[in-house]
């Protein structure tokens, strides 16, 4: 354990969090540093994207056609400030991949708040209850989870978009993309939550909560959901990073983000177009960053399963 | 014995009806099917009679029941965008899905065991420590970023390998093979390279930890104590300990690969059903959309009840557990 710094008298969380095993862990993993680190960029530049791009990729006024299929920078014929060059609209590369990944970062976030929020009601429920209510929730996940997750997402949004009228299609493109890869992902976390609320429920202070008349809601809110969290905050790191490539796969086959409101996967669906015309850059750029943002997650995911597991220290 | 065969079997029936429901849902519900058939010059008249013929009339559970059967047997109705039986259209593609997967299965044993092997036996090593990376970036790589890198690098730059369908085929009674030809055997290379990726990764964390787990056991310490030379130990006494867990594993993921395959097809423009399937969504095409659905969902559970069903065989202990 790292000795508690007095030095500089830090505030009661702060001298908590350098004392937690969390952080003596993490200083001695220098790949999860680096993944933290390179996430804590692409999320902050994401969200900064209006004042950090150049122009404004939605607002086809802006972009200029003589500035188009522009090469980046280095290369010859690349030209400043078009620093990852510009597609065959004009639109510039990297203020696209910026405003691209704020918008599948928030579709991430949004799904793995949905997904737990579900997950861990049904959980609880289940566990806590038991008897048909269990029985009901675990069958519902059982058969959600016996179509493969990608298929259930793609079917569930094309579903929904064939359901909504055309000009409401686009707008709910991000609700629907939420639904669809929400909908087999809170089945993760209402297991293992189940799982663990069956065993918390027997222990003692669960019973002495019982015996004094304290209310099943509040039971499992205040008693037992704290104490099943650790193994639900790795799972939710790890679906962080699921829930961005799912999203990117959908609207990739054209079943996501339109090209109005473009995600990275959309923008990689517009950049595979030309693959064979030598204009590189388009596609090859959005899928650094996807392949980026999605493996910082994943390393993040993975140190924090390894710190978090006690049998391992 | 008996008692578990059939619940674990009865299970299974009904997450597949289950499945079957959510497919007659949105083949019945999704768009009118006969606004879907008809063109605009169909009269009232016409139109009534084919929705008579089509039995949508009748009451929605008839209608299940009659989806039901039909599927069991096989028959999933008329694709509306290419007006010809879905069952035919499926059987065509069929073989090029089943190809692919299997060929990426194989590069997935072929790569991964070794590579599994190699990061527990020399555990700390910097190549050891570079592959453990790289099984991070397998996960973490998007199967579409992966399928299109390779296009560039090895179609569109070096010209090695085609980027997109399937070259020729040998036709072998229904079956379609491109494993014949030197074309199709070439345009294999890079789409089951771009769908085993994920499943290397897989397969060698997975060995990578069942060899660590079985090198500390008493067997191998004998082994070793009795001179058998180390590579021995390793290959013969370990590995083989090893590849039970890989082949369960390995059967298990061949439902979701067909799944996954979907992407890979789109990406290569390769002729199977999953490229049949992402058409549909494009033409809403429901009653393609509803049997691939049924059809994949079919394999994922058949293989998952036989795994269990295998297991139960092996190890008495399970036939008796809760479930």
């Amino acid at each position: 354990m790292a000795p508690v710094e007095t030095a500089k008298a830090p505030t009661a969380k702060r001298a908590r969090w350098r004392d937690s095993d969390l952080w003596w862990s993490l200083k001695r993993s220098p790949l999860a540093m680096a993944a933290g680190a390179l996430l804590v960029v692409l999320v902050i530049a994401a969200f900064l994207a209006p004042l950090l791009a150049i122009q404004d990729p939605y607002n086809l006024a802006a972009l200029e056609l003589w500035n188009a299929e522009l090469p980046p920078v280095w290369q010859h014929n690349g030209q400043w400030p078009y620093l990852l060059g510009t597609d065959v609209q004009g639109r510039d590369i990297m203020s696209a991949i910026l405003y691209g990944s704020r918008v599948s970062i928030i579709i991430g976030i949004a799904s793995v708040v949905v997904s737990l929020v579900v997950g861990l009601m049904a959980g609880l429920a289940a566990g806590y209850i038991g008897g048909w209510v269990d029985n009901l929730l675990m069958r519902v996940g059982d058969v959600l989870l016996s179509i493969p997750t990608i298929l259930m997402a793609i079917l569930v949004s094309a579903v929904f978009r064939e359901i909504l009228p055309t000009d409401l299609r686009d707008g709910f493109a991000p609700v629907i993309l939420i639904i669809a890869i929400s909908l087999s992902a809170w089945v993760q976390y209402a297991r293992t939550v189940r799982a663990l609320a069956m065993v918390e429920r027997g222990k003692e202070y669960v019973q002495a909560a019982r015996l004094l008349k304290v209310r099943p809601g509040r039971i499992m809110r205040s008693h037992i959901l704290p104490n099943t969290l650790t193994p639900i905050l790795v799972a939710a790191t790890l679906n962080f990073g699921l829930a961005i490539l799912i999203e990117a796969t959908l609207s990739f086959l054209g079943v996501g983000m339109p090209p109005t409101e473009p995600s990275l996967g959309t923008l990689i669906r517009i950049g595979n177009e030309y693959l064979f015309s030598g204009q590189w850059w388009i596609v090859v750029f959005p899928a650094i960053q996807l392949s980026l943002l999605v493996l910082s997650v994943n390393v993040l995911g993975d140190w924090l399963r390894d710190a978090l597991n006690p049998k391992l220290r | 014995m008996l008692v578990f065969l059939v619940k674990r079997i009865f299970n299974a029936a009904v997450v597949m009806l289950a499945v079957a429901a959510m497919a007659f849902l949105i083949f019945r519900f999704v768009g009118d099917p006969v606004e879907m058939m008809v063109n605009e010059q169909t009269t009232q008249a016409q139109r009534d009679q084919l929705r008579e013929h089509l039995g949508l009339n009748d009451s929605v559970f008839v209608q299940f029941e009659r989806f039901v059967v039909n599927a069991a047997h096989g028959d999933f109705g008329i694709s509306y965008r290419n007006q010809r039986p879905v069952s035919e259209l499926i059987a065509e593609r069929f073989p090029a899905t089943l190809e692919l997967v299997l060929v990426a299965t194989i590069l997935s044993l072929l790569i991964g065991i070794p590579l599994g092997v190699v990061t527990a036996i020399h555990r700390g090593t910097w190549y050891s420590e570079t592959l453990q990376f790289g099984s991070i970036l397998g996960v973490s790589l998007p199967s579409f970023v992966v399928g299109i890198m390779l296009i560039l690098t090895f179609s569109v730059t070096l010209g090695w390998a085609p980027a997109f369908g399937r070259g020729d085929v040998v036709h072998i009674g229904w079956w379609s093979t491109g494993f014949l030809t030197r074309s199709g055997r070439a345009s294999l290379i890079l789409p089951s390279l771009s769908l085993a990726l994920f499943q290397i990764t897989l397969v060698m964390r997975l060995v990578r930890a069942e060899m660590l787990e079985t090198m500390r056991m008493d067997f191998i310490k004998f082994a070793r104590a009795r001179g058998v030379p180390a590579r021995r130990v390793q290959f013969r006494h370990a590995l083989r300990n090893c590849l039970m867990p890989v082949i369960t594993m390995t059967g298990m993921q061949f439902g979701n690969l067909i799944a996954f395959a979907l992407i890979t097809e789109t990406v290569f423009q390769w002729p199977g059903m999953g490229l049949l399937f992402m058409q549909a969504i494009t033409f809403v095409d429901i009653p393609v959309m509803a049997a691939y659905l049924c059809i994949v969902s079919f394999i994922f559970v058949a293989i998952n009840t036989l795994v269990d069903i295998t297991y139960a065989v092996i190890d008495p202990r399970l036939r008796h557990q809760g479930h």
